[in-house]
C-alpha cells in the first residue's frame, strides 16, 4: 500500500557528521559491494572498464566548497543516500504498492517484484535517493541495510548499515531517531542537526550535523608587525625595468 | 528534465484523442453509422496510441496491470483507471452510434467525463511534484486540459469552438510558460537549502560525486533546451494556436483544416518538449547545476 502510515513505531535513519567526513567514499564502496552482493538486484555497472562508466549507486559523496563573507573557504564532503522521509512523497506516488513505508521501523523500501521502473518515485525524490538499475530496469535505493541491522547471523557489532561499519572517520551514525533518548537523537540536539530541503515538507528522518565554526588562523609571528618591509619600491636594474615596462 | 519522446507523444497525442472523446461523449457533432465511426477510430488511435507509447518508457510493462492498485495515493494509477474506464464507455457509447444508430446520452456522458479525468489525472502527474517547481502550479492542469479540449474541438470539426478556445490554450500556455519561469526561485529551494550551509557561506558545488555521469543527471538534468527556449515558444505558439485560428478564418476547405490540425499538433509537440527539457528537478542543485 502506497498510502503513507500514520506513525511509525520507530525511526530509525542515519545522522551524518558534515564536521568529520573527511570525503574518503569508503561508505560509497562498501554500500555498493553490500548491496550488490546481497538483497534484492545488484546494483549494476555500464560500460566500467570503457570509456564512459556509469552505474548505481544508493549513496554518492559530493564535495562543496563554502566561502564565508570573511576568512578561507571551507571545503565540505557531502555523503547523500536516503533519508527515510516520514512525509516520502516518493512512496504516495507509486502505482503499483511497490514503495512503501515500513509501520515498524520507518524504513522506505522496494519491492522489486512490483515495481514497473516507471521511474516517477525517482522523479517525487528532492534528493536523488532513487536510482533505477539499467541492468534490471527496477528502482533501487537505500534499504538501511535492512538485511544487516536485523540479521542473527552477523556479530552484534555488524548490526548496523554497512557504510556506517565502513566510515573510517566515525561520520556516520545509526540509530532511533524517533527516540529522544537514543544516542543519535541526542547528538542531534547537542550538535543542532538539520534537515535537508525542509522546505519541500519531506520531514526527513536521516539527520546532517553542520560543521563545526573553524578555529581563527592565529599570526605566525607576533613580531611580524614590528618588522619593516624589505623591499617597497624596487631600485636599480628591476627599478629601471619597472619604469621602461611602465611607460609601453 | 529529460524530453523522453513516447512521454512526449504519449501525452500529446492521448490529450487530443481523449479531448475529441470529450466531444464525440457529449454528441458534438452527432454523428452515427460511419461517420461516426470514422470520428471514433480517429480518437481511438490518438487516444490508445498514446497510453501504448507511453508504456515504452516502463522498465518492466509486463507489469503494468500493478498500476491499477494504488489509485488512493498515486496519480498514475488514478490516471490508468480514468483511461480503462473512458476507453471502455466510449467504446460502448461508440458501438451504439455505429451500429444500431442509438445514442445512448448517459454513457456518453460518462464517457466524456472519464475522458476529461484521464486529461486531468495524466497532468496532476506532473502538477503534483514539488520537486519541479515549474510544474508544481494549478497552470499545469489547465494547459493540459485547455490544449486537450481545443484539439478536440479542432479534430471534431467544431469550427467556431475550436477558433474560442485554440485561443484561450494559446494565452493559458503563455502564462504558463511566463509564470512557470518564476517558479523555481519562489519554491525556497536553493543549493544553500539543499545542503544547509548557506549558513556558513556562498556554497559551490567543488567536485561531483563520480567523475562520470549517472542516472539523476541524465533523468532530471537537461539543459540543452534552454538555449533556444525563446525561439521555440514563439515558434510553438505561432503553429499551435495563431496559424490555425487564421486557417480556420479563411472559407472552409478540407485541405486548410488538415493543415490546421497539423500545425496545431505540431506547435502542442514543440511545448511538450519544451515543457520537460526546461523542467529544473531541484535534486540538479546539489550538482550545482539547474
Amino acid at each position: 500500500m502506497t498510502t503513507l502510515p500514520n506513525a511509525t513505531d520507530k525511526k530509525l535513519g542515519l545522522v551524518i557528521d558534515l564536521d568529520t567526513c573527511v570525503g574518503c567514499h569508503a561508505c560509497v564502496i562498501s554500500c555498493k559491494g553490500w548491496n550488490t552482493e546481497n538483497y534484492g538486484a545488484p546494483l549494476s555497472d555500464q560500460d566500467p572498464y570503457g570509456a564512459n562508466p556509469s552505474g548505481t549507486f544508493l549513496n554518492r559523496v559530493h564535495s562543496y566548497e563554502v566561502q564565508p563573507a570573511q576568512g578561507e573557504a571551507q571545503l565540505i564532503h557531502f555523503p547523500k543516500s536516503c533519508l527515510h522521509c516520514e512525509d516520502a512523497p516518493c512512496v504516495t506516488v507509486c502505482p503499483t504498492g511497490a514503495s512503501y513505508k515500513r509501520v515498524e521501523d520507518g524504513i522506505v523500501l522496494v519491492n522489486e517484484s512490483d515495481c514497473i521502473g516507471c521511474g516517477l518515485c525517482a522523479w517525487a525524490c528532492p534528493y536523488g535517493a532513487r536510482e533505477m538499475d539499467a541492468e534490471e530496469k527496477v528502482m533501487k535505493k537505500c534499504t538501511l541495510c535492512v538485511d544487516r541491522i536485523y540479521n542473527d547471523n552477523l556479530p552484534e557489532v555488524d548490526r548496523v548499515p554497512s557504510c556506517v561499519r565502513t566510515c573510517p572517520a566515525g561520520a556516520r551514525h545509526f540509530g532511533d531517531l524517533g527516540d529522544p533518548d537514543s544516542a543519535v537523537s541526542k547528538l542531534v540536539a547537542e550538535r543542532g542537526g538539520v534537515d535537508l530541503m525542509p522546505e519541500q515538507g519531506t520531514k526527513p528522518v536521516n539527520k546532517y550535523l553542520p560543521p563545526r565554526p573553524k578555529d581563527a588562523l592565529p599570526e605566525f609571528d607576533v613580531l611580524a608587525p614590528f618588522l619593516e618591509p624589505v623591499v617597497e619600491e624596487p631600485k636599480g636594474f628591476l627599478g629601471w625595468l619597472d619604469k621602461a615596462l611602465e611607460k609601453i | 528534465m529529460h524530453p523522453a519522446p513516447s512521454v512526449i507523444f504519449f501525452s500529446v497525442f492521448s490529450g487530443l484523442g481523449f479531448g475529441l472523446l470529450v466531444w464525440l461523449g457529449l454528441g458534438i457533432p452527432a454523428v452515427t453509422g460511419w461517420s461516426a465511426f470514422a470520428f471514433f477510430a480517429i480518437a481511438y488511435l490518438l487516444a490508445v496510441g498514446g497510453l501504448i507509447s507511453s508504456t515504452f518508457h516502463l522498465g518492466h510493462p509486463e507489469r503494468a496491470l500493478k498500476a491499477f492498485t494504488q489509485w488512493r495515493s498515486s496519480w498514475l494509477s488514478r490516471e490508468a483507471w480514468c483511461a480503462v474506464a473512458a476507453l471502455v464507455l466510449t467504446g460502448f457509447y461508440g458501438l451504439g452510434l455505429v451500429f444500431l444508430d442509438t445514442r445512448w446520452t448517459i454513457l456518453g456522458l460518462l464517457g466524456a467525463l472519464f475522458s476529461i479525468g484521464t486529461v486531468f489525472t495524466t497532468s496532476m502527474i506532473y502538477g503534483q511534484l514539488k520537486t519541479v517547481p515549474r510544474w508544481n502550479m494549478p497552470l499545469t492542469p489547465a494547459n493540459f486540459l485547455s490544449l486537450s479540449l481545443a484539439g478536440g474541438a479542432l479534430l471534431a470539426g467544431q469550427v467556431s469552438e475550436a477558433m474560442v478556445l485554440i485561443l484561450i490554450a494559446g494565452i493559458i500556455q503563455a502564462v504558463t510558460w511566463l509564470l512557470g519561469d518564476k517558479r523555481l526561485a519562489a519554491s525556497g529551494t536553493d543549493m544553500a537549502s539543499a545542503t544547509r550551509l548557506g549558513d556558513i557561506g556562498t556554497v559551490r558545488a567543488f567536485e561531483p560525486p563520480h567523475t562520470g555521469t549517472n542516472y539523476l543527471l541524465r533523468e532530471f538534468v537537461h539543459v540543452i533546451g534552454r538555449k533556444h527556449s525563446a525561439k521555440l515558444r514563439l515558434i510553438s505558439i505561432g503553429l499551435m494556436a495563431v496559424l490555425p485560428v487564421v486557417l480556420l478564418l479563411l472559407p472552409f476547405h478540407h485541405i486548410i483544416a488538415v493543415v490546421a490540425v497539423l500545425a496545431h499538433v505540431a506547435g502542442v509537440l514543440i511545448a511538450r518538449w519544451l515543457f520537460f527539457a526546461e523542467a529544473e528537478h531541484v535534486v540538479g542543485l546539489y550538482y550545482g547545476k539547474r
